[in-house]
Order: structure tokens, then sequence, then C-alpha cells
């Protein structure tokens, strides 16, 4: 029996047990549209504009551990995914992109919405595939699936002219892959890693100041990675901080974990890494916002790096040991190793431990209160107490809220936490949320925002609204593009260029607009009450929260320092960043 | 590298090598291999493709770059992350290899300067694969240095256009890099 491309598509999603297709119609996709309205096993949403789509299966993907799909139109629908794509590539998400293109025989005639897909996002995906021959759409499929989820993650598009998705050929049931990529995957890995693991263990017995930095690769590697690092911790003692994109695979709650690290990261955690002798890096890149200057990152460290792609060991930062692999099999070694050697783990009362906790009695994200303005941190923190005991997910979007959730709300288990690390990409958190709550029904998940972010996005609220989801948005609103206000003010003599917002919407107004529930705070004493009603009103809520428009992001290491030359408040003369350091984001 | 040294880098430590990558002969191959040159600010000084497999799967990339130790080894293997990569070799570091291109010149001259073309040639053993009665138009084949030397002779004697292939190389000794 013959299939058409489009039905191949469907009959291919469904083996690979997709769910859920987040996408938008449009002319050069219309036939695979047109089977996705024949069946009912994968449900489609619609979005309201194909980035959304694109975040709203990175936030499935990154709460589930699965592979989002997302399906567009050609030219303007495939454009408008390239955000979110380049988004996901460099947090190294999974994502199946299945694209329209015009006919094979209009391609490169300036078709209508005819846009050169492939050539457009080579650089934005992992990679990419036009299927120009009907018999190997099955197989593009099913090996774009597998390259996106194995290894490093990463997206995939497949471009479907729209003559192939009409044409005919046969479903093969038993369908062998090339396999090729699969071969290559394991060839980077080591066959043993018995050397590597010695030395390891070496470096970690001698060591008498380590720490542990992790990163997303930890949370990629799966919820064993976790566990594994639980044992590491108890087997070791070694203090561990995290990256923005590795909080929750390590239980906030724990004593030797010092929270997040980099430019905002803890007083802790970055003096930590500028003094120890040992730095053992899970699966994280040695991203700018980590290291600061260079030259000034922990000196006097030996370092080991775990990582499962070769092409981050030496990238930023030359490395002692690099070992290349999945970081909880990896971890596992080590462990059996640490087991069998009697390892002798690291006392609270060492000198190491005895200096880091005299870090911590910085109490660097501490705060002044106020009783008249809403601290976006007291916002935070009152919003942390009321969700800890339940079961929540958060999704930011980027800027100064995004760096304030990532300080004050604790997170005990992986995939719990949703933002833009990498790119940095403003509208990310709304979309990411509606994903997320999609995958997870029952569950709490909010999305951190901040005003501007938000309008980036806004109109998923009518996503929302149709599927009845109960995302609840809690937007910081401080008028300003408050990061970039941060920077002017440092930076460039206070001088506010274009980063105030005139003229917003009333949030409450426009929530109610879609049929949705709206709540404002305006006074410290309204946060309770707000936020009380959000969680537990049973919809989506947009809670408008009226924050103090000058709260600066402290601590802060300034572009071009170094971790030991941090700026824990207003105070600390920040403006001094050198020269070279102004020319740095 | 990072922003952070740009400016600190030893020029001492910059080598030219020479990568040997075999690709599938696909779509877009080449085109990811190249883009990944340019956008991560690395340098291409010479580039020749083509099919080197009977069933014409995998094609052969030379690319000669140059770079600090660090660099070339994070070139290799941002070149192997690419999925239509199947092996980078990286023949400056290996061992020894052969190395050569071919150029074309074209010169245009009268009288002695004409004499002296075709003597120059013929030291450099260039073959003359048209000839016209007031040019010439010479083959040369040997490795960059030599080329160079070439086009330097001849830009006295009437030299009018060169088009070259850019270097090919392999390893020497009977070892097969795939």
């Amino acid at each position: 029996m013959l299939y058409t491309g489009a039905e191949i598509v469907i009959k291919v999603l469904r083996k690979l047990d997709v769910e859920y297709i987040f996408g938008y119609p449009g002319g050069a996709i219309l036939p695979i549209y047109d089977e996705i309205f024949k069946q009912n096993k994968i449900r489609h949403i619609l979005v309201r504009h194909e980035q959304g789509a694109v975040h709203m299966a990175e936030g499935y993907a990154r709460s589930t551990g699965k592979v989002g799909v997302v399906l567009v139109t050609s030219g303007p629908g495939a454009t408008n995914a390239v955000t979110g794509l380049t988004d996901a590539l460099m947090d190294s998400i999974p994502i199946l992109c299945l694209t329209g293109q015009v006919p094979t025989h209009l391609i490169g005639t300036d078709a209508f919405q005819e846009a050169d897909t492939v050539g457009i996002t080579r650089s934005c995906t992992k990679h990419n595939y036009l299927v120009k021959d009907i018999n190997l759409i099955q197989e593009s499929i099913l090996e774009g699936y597998q390259i996106a989820s194995s290894g490093r993650p990463g997206p995939v598009v497949i471009d479907l002219p729209k003559d192939i998705q009409n044409s005919k050929t046969k479903y093969k049931e038993n369908i062998k892959l090339r396999s090729k990529f699969k071969i290559k995957e394991k060839k980077t890995y080591a066959k043993n890693y018995n050397i590597q693991i010695n030395k390891a263990i070496d470096l970690i017995k001698i060591s008498k100041k380590p720490i542990v930095y992790i990163g997303g690769g930890l949370i990629n590697s799966g919820n064993k990675a976790s566990t594994e690092l639980q044992k590491f911790s108890k087997l070791t003692n070694f203090p561990i901080t995290s990256t923005l994109m590795g909080l929750g695979a390590f239980p906030a709650s724990n004593i030797i974990f010092l929270g997040m690290l980099g430019m905002h990261g803890t007083y802790e955690a970055n003096m930590s890494m500028h003094d120890c002798d040992l730095m053992i890096n899970l699966g994280a890149r040695f991203d700018d916002r980590i290291t600061g200057r260079l030259d000034g990152f922990s000196p006097n460290s030996k370092k080991i790096h775990i990582d499962i792609d070769p092409s981050s060991i030496n990238k930023n930062v030359e490395v002692d040991l690099p070992i290349i692999g999945d970081v909880s099999k990896i971890l596992k070694l080590i462990n059996k190793e640490l087991t069998n050697g009697k390892f002798k783990k690291l006392s609270f009362t060492s000198d190491w431990w005895k200096k880091i906790t005299k870090w911590k009695k910085k109490n660097c994200l501490s705060f002044i209160n106020s009783k008249k303005i809403i601290k976006p941190q007291q916002a935070l923190v009152t919003l942390n107490k009321k969700i800890t005991d339940k079961d929540f997910f958060i999704t930011t979007e980027v800027g100064q809220h995004q760096m304030w959730a990532a300080q004050y709300i604790k997170f005990e288990k992986p995939k719990r936490w949703m933002t833009s690390g990498g790119l940095g990409t403003m509208g990310y958190g709304f979309p990411a949320a509606i994903g997320v709550q999609i995958a997870h029904r029952k569950s709490l998940v909010i999305c951190v925002a901040g005003e501007a972010s938000f309008l980036m996005n806004l109109q998923e609220l009518s996503t929302v609204k149709q599927y009845r989801l109960p995302v609840k948005i809690f937007i910081l609103n401080n008028k300003y593009l408050g990061m970039v206000r941060q920077w002017q003010e440092f930076f460039h003599g206070g001088r506010y260029s274009e980063s105030y917002t005139d003229s917003l919407p009333d949030f409450v107004k426009l929530a109610e607009s879609y049929g949705i529930k709206g709540v404002r705070a305006t006074k410290p004493e309204d946060l309770d009450i707000v936020i009380n009603d959000m969680i537990n009103y049973d919809g989506p809520v947009i809670a408008d929260i009226c924050v103090d428009e000058k709260e600066n992001v402290f601590p802060m290491i300034p572009s071009g320092a170094a971790h030991n030359e941090m700026k824990l408040k207003d105070s600390d003369n920040i403006a001094t960043s050198t020269k070279e350091g102004k020319m740095l984001v | 590298m990072s922003v952070y040294e740009k400016n600190n880098i030893d020029s001492s430590q910059v080598k030219s090598h020479a990568l040997a990558i075999l690709v599938e002969n696909q779509v877009g191959a080449l085109a990811r291999v190249v883009s990944m040159f340019s956008a991560r600010g690395y340098n291409i000084d010479s580039l020749t493709v083509a099919k080197v497999t009977e069933d014409e799967n995998i094609s052969r990339i030379t690319i000669i770059t140059s770079g600090t130790r660090m660099k070339i080894e994070q070139i290799k293997s941002q070149l192997g992350r690419i999925v239509l990569v199947h092996k980078v070799v990286d023949l400056t570091s290996e061992g020894d290899f052969v190395s050569r291109e071919l150029i074309f010149v074209k010169v245009k001259s009268k009288g002695e300067k004409r004499v002296e073309a075709l003597r120059t040639a013929d030291i450099f053993r260039a073959k003359v694969v048209d000839s016209t009665k007031q040019s010439f138009i010479f083959e040369l084949t040997g490795s960059s240095d030599k080329l160079n030397a070439f086009i330097v002779l001849m830009k006295d004697l009437g030299l009018v256009e060169v088009a070259r292939t850019g270097s090919v190389a392999i390893s020497r000794g009977s070892l097969k890099i795939n």
C-alpha cells in the first residue's frame, strides 16, 4: 500500500511516541495539517506565533526529557522559528522542527512564501534536511529525531516541499537507519575510562580545596546524573555550585550547595571558584558569564572537565583532565572508585569549609526591604515560600527578574527550571511555561517575567485561554528594561537611553480581555494575598507585581573582572569597570 | 580563545595546518564546514574539495588554516560536531605529509621578455598548455612555496592572470586515514 508523504510524517511521529506538536498552519504545510485533522493520537497545539511554538517545544522538552516537535509553514513560518531554534541550539535542547517548503520545481524561483530554510537554519541547528526524494522522508525524520536527542541534544530542521508531502511511497515497517552518526557519537567516547578515572581520583585525593561546578549537561544526562551527584556529594562532602542552566540538578537545600556562580552568582560560590585547588566541571562549558576575566579565572586550580561534547573541552579554558562522555556514567565510575578506595571525605571542620562558611556569612543575597514599595527580591522570596512544598515548575524571561529568580527560588529537583541561558531570549519564558504546563497538567507552572519580556510574546495568552492552561504569569513590573537600565546606571553615566517603557498596558485589563484572571500588587502588604490568589486560582493568571523601579541585581562581577572582584551592593564602586570590560557584554 | 584574550596571542605560536576532512557527499556538507569557519572567526587559507570514493559517497576537503595549538584542536572538534563530517585529520600534527597545488599562469609579453618567460618556465618544469603570438599559459604543479616563487618571477615578465587550485595533501607512508 502506498502512503502520501504527509501520511508518512504522521505515521513516523506516532511510532516515535510523539504526543504533542506545537505549530501553526500555512500554505506549504497544508497536506500535513490535513493528516493531523484525520487522527486523534497526536495533539496539535495551535500557537499564535512560530517563535512561541519553538519555545513551547523547548519548555516541553526541558521539563520531560523528551523531544519537542514543531510544525510550521514555509517562508515566514520558518524564519519566525529561527530565534527559537538558535535558543535550543545554545541551551542543547532536543527539538524536531518540520517546516513546509514550496514544491521542489519552484525552489529557487523566489516563489510565494519561499525562503532558503536549510540555508538560513544551517547555523542554528545541529543538523537539517531538505527532503527532495519521497523515498527518504521516513529516514530523514527518524534520523533527525535521533540526532536531536542523542549526544549533546539540539534542534533539527526537516524541510518538506509540498509536492513531497503529496506524492506517494511505501511505508517501511522495519527500517534500517544509516547508522553513521550513531557510530560517530560513540567514537568520540573512550572505550574505557580507567586511566582518566584513576587520574581524576588522584586529583580528588590530594585536593585540599575542591569545588564541583555543575551545568545543564547534568540535567540533559537524565535523573540518573543527579542521583550519582548526590552519591558523590555524600562520599566527598565537596562544595557544589551550579550554572544558571544546572539549577535543580542538586538540591538547593543541601548544606554543601553554594548556590549559583558567575556574573550574578553568590559570593561564596565565586570566591570558592577563585580560591580552589581542584575544580570539577560536570556538564558545563566555561561560558563567559561564568568565568569573568579569563586570566583571573581560578588561577591556582587543577581542572577536571567532564562533557559529552569534545568541542566544549579547552574552548575557553584549558583544563588539566578532560573526560569526554555521558556525565552520569562517568560519575558512576568515579563513585565506584571512591567507595572501593575508602575515600576519606572532606570534613566540615577543614580549613576549606571553614573559609567557605566565612564567605557564606557575608549573606550576599540579603537586601534592604521596604515597607513602602515592593522589592522584587521580596516578591520572589515570598513566592518561593508559598510554592516550596508544591509540585512546581518555574520558567523565566530574560533580565533582572531572571537573575533574581535564579537567586531566590530554591530548586530541589532537576527539570523544574526552564530559562534561556545561552541566547538570552526575551519572550522565551511565557511560551516555555505553556509547553511545561501541557506536559504537566496538574502541576503549578509559573513564568517569572519582566513586563518588557512578557510583551515580546504575549500573543500566546490566546493559546493559554484556548487550551485552558492554568499558567501563572508573575510579572515583576518595574517599567524599565531592568538589566539594560542597571548597565546604563553603572557603565553609561545613568543615561537611560530607551530603556523606559512608556505606554505599558494595564496587565489586569489585558488579562481580562482574554477572559483570564488578572491581579495586581502595588504595596508590600498586597504580596501575600496576591500570590495566594494567583497560586490557588484554578486557571491562568497574570499577576502584575509593581516593584521598585531602580533596584539592581547583586552580587555582580562586572564584565572584564575576576571572581574575587565582585560588587555586593550599590555603594561598592562598580563604575570602575575597565575599558576592556566595557567592550564586553 | 575568548574575547578576553584577543590581544595577547603570541604570534610565534600560530602555525599553518593542513586538515583533511572526509564528508558525506551531500548537499550542504561543504556549506556547513565553511560556515563553521566563518561563524567562529577561523581562517581558511585555501580549500579544495572533490569526490574521492568510487561510489561517490565521500568527498575529501583539504583546508589549510592557521592558529595556535588550542585553536586547531577547537577547529577539529567543531568540525567533528557536524553530522555529515566523517573524519577530520590534522595532517600537520599527525606526521609527515605531501602537499601540492596546481596553477595556470597567463603571461603576455614580447621579445626578450617572452623568451625569458619560457626559459624561467623551463627551470620550474612548467608546461606550456596554450600559446599565442603574444602570450603563454603555463601549467605548474608543486608546493605552495614553489608556486609563489614562480608567480613572483613572472610578475616582471608580463603576468596577466593566475588560476590556482589550493593545496591537496596526503600523509606519507602506508596508513589510510579512514
